[in-house]
């Protein structure tokens, strides 16, 4: 397989896409919690139950369309090969929890990926919607009017007090949970972010890195989502998410001016150095070549870097994470072997743009 | 310092280590002490549902009015799923949409915990299944708007709207008796 063509498969089409503030949010998500109201959660429900809702699934809305949302595919998760798995999971269409269920999990996936919906999960049903850029308030337009589609053939869980009824208590309410994917190398190197973090909280948001273990946030990239489900409305969680959202995209775009003022040669040099890395090193693992590309994404933005298009980081973040390599290489390797062709991958794919 | 094991991470990882009364000084990378079996991982990270889990559990012991123990409610089960509070504790998850009844009781100050003190959803209604909270939201809005005419002795305008009511109740009946069958 190419380069070309392992990139035309496994980036989401949508991704390719310009979007609002795109040099700092990526993009935007969000979540959908249901459940039907006469089924047992997916959690207790026995597989009969399961096999039951999935056949639903697979009979009314398999090759369907939804305004733009085109030709939903049916892929039942037990019959995936492990990397198959990791790949939708790395692609973040469905979650590790969805791709570890060995029964009656599927998943329906609209042809430009924009939407996925996860089938037994730990709801029956959770729909996700994928925008690039920030773009919250036409993400829950979207996800209401597809809300309302469903609702058509399905009787949810639905009590007059508690709202959308979910397995978890954490969900229960809107069942929604919106999220902005953000690039924040200024803030992260200045340390500004860690001292924010406290009084985000206090809104009722939560900030994560996105990959990488515990507190440690590869390539700079962090995930702002709301935390509670209950006794706010939807619209208003999404404007406090945005508002949030656009003081650290202000306060990230100060702090890179400040940074270019007063430690150009620094900034330029770390940025030209983790440029030389993706270009000329022969092992690479999953951190340095997260920090090399948020570095070069910096240098990019800053207008330091040219010729090199900026989606080069969410592209490329995605395409070296373990699950995907195995899969560009079609078979299983040691971790040594992934840091090679790590370290190739993203050479050819600098070189596409030489 | 660079790991010991792979000499090209950085090590994250010192300890001691006695062999037979012999001390030895370990500098590895989180990745070599995987591999050496120096740590165990679990299987899964501890996720928030973890830590939620940790709160449901904090209960104060109480009596409820009928002077039901706590281990008594603790029992109670789910008629349609069969879960038991206790299960629920352990799991941090509801069997099914009934439990949200079967626990009612038990669900407000754990919601209250998790949600900043919030009980009641103000969000989204179905479409069709909510399509009767809609009737019952408008007939709600009548009957105050009747109120103030019948104090302001605007009787004609009051029997309209009295009429409005009576139109939207029996739409309400009808529907829920169809939801029934």
């Amino acid at each position: 397989m190419t380069l070309q063509q392992f990139m035309n498969e496994t980036i989401s089409p949508w991704m390719r896409e310009e979007g609002p503030d795109n040099d700092i949010v990526l993009s935007s998500r969000l979540r959908l919690a249901r459940n039907f109201s006469d089924v047992s959660f997916p959690t207790i429900a026995s597989k009969e139950q399961l096999n039951k809702i999935n056949h639903f699934f697979q009979e009314n809305y398999e090759h369907t369309s939804f305004q733009d949302y085109e030709n939903f595919q049916f892929i039942s998760i037990p019959d995936l090969s492990t990397i198959e798995k990791k790949v939708l999971v790395e692609k973040h269409l469905i979650s590790p929890l969805l791709a570890k269920r060995s029964q009656a999990a599927a998943a329906l996936i609209s042809k430009q990926e924009q939407v996925s919906l996860m089938i037994n999960e730990e709801d029956h049903i959770r729909i996700q919607l994928y925008f690039p850029g920030l773009q919250l308030t036409k993400a829950l337009q979207k996800g209401f009017e597809f809300d309302d589609w469903l609702e058509e053939k399905i009787n949810y869980a639905y009590d007059e007090t508690r709202g959308y009824l979910t397995s978890c208590p954490t969900n229960v309410g809107t069942g929604m949970r919106a999220s902005v994917m953000m690039h924040l190398p200024a803030l992260a190197l200045t340390k500004h972010l860690n001292r924010m973090i406290p009084a985000i909280n206090q809104l009722g948001l939560v900030v994560r890195g996105i990959y990488g273990e515990g507190s440690e946030a590869l390539g700079n990239l962090f995930q702002i989502s709301n935390q509670i489900t209950l006794g706010k409305t939807e619209e208003d969680i999404i404007v406090d998410l945005e508002s949030v959202v656009q003081q650290l995209i202000e306060l990230e775009r100060t702090t890179r001016k400040r940074l270019m003022e007063q430690m150009t040669i620094n900034l330029k040099d770390r940025i030209y150095r983790s440029l030389g890395v993706l270009e000329y090193s022969r092992i690479t693992d999953s951190k340095e070549a997260a920090r090399c590309l948020s570095d070069v994404r910096l240098g990019i933005d800053l207008g330091i870097i040219e010729n090199i298009p900026k989606n080069i980081l969410n592209e490329l973040v995605i395409l070296t994470q373990p699950g995907l390599l195995q899969y560009y290489a079609k078979k299983a390797l040691t971790t040594h072997e992934r840091d090679v062709l790590r370290a190739s991958l993203i050479r050819k794919r600098l070189q596409l743009e030489g | 310092m660079k790991c010991q094991e792979c000499h090209k991470r950085e090590a994250t990882l010192h300890f001691t280590q006695v062999i037979h009364g012999n001390k030895l000084e370990v500098h590895v990378c989180e990745v070599c002490a995987k591999k050496k079996g120096y740590m165990t991982y679990p299987e899964e990270a501890y996720t928030l549902h973890d830590l939620l889990t940790g709160l449901f559990n904090v209960d104060s012991p109480q009596v409820n009015s009928q002077g039901a123990s706590l281990s008594q409610i603790q029992r109670v089960r789910c008629p349609k799923c069969d879960l038991s509070f206790s299960e629920f504790k352990r799991i941090g998850k509801f069997g099914c949409a009934t439990c949200y009844q079967t626990f009612s009781e038990r669900i407000d100050p754990i919601l209250r915990r998790v949600h900043s003190g919030n009980t009641k959803h103000i969000g989204k209604i179905p479409k069709r299944k909510g399509s009767n909270l809609h009737l019952k939201k408008q007939v709600e809005a009548y009957r105050s708007e009747l109120h103030s005419l019948i104090e302001n002795e605007a009787f004609e305008k009051a029997a309209i709207v009295r009429d409005k009511i009576k139109e939207l109740e029996s739409k309400i009946q009808d529907k829920e008796a169809g939801d029934q069958t």
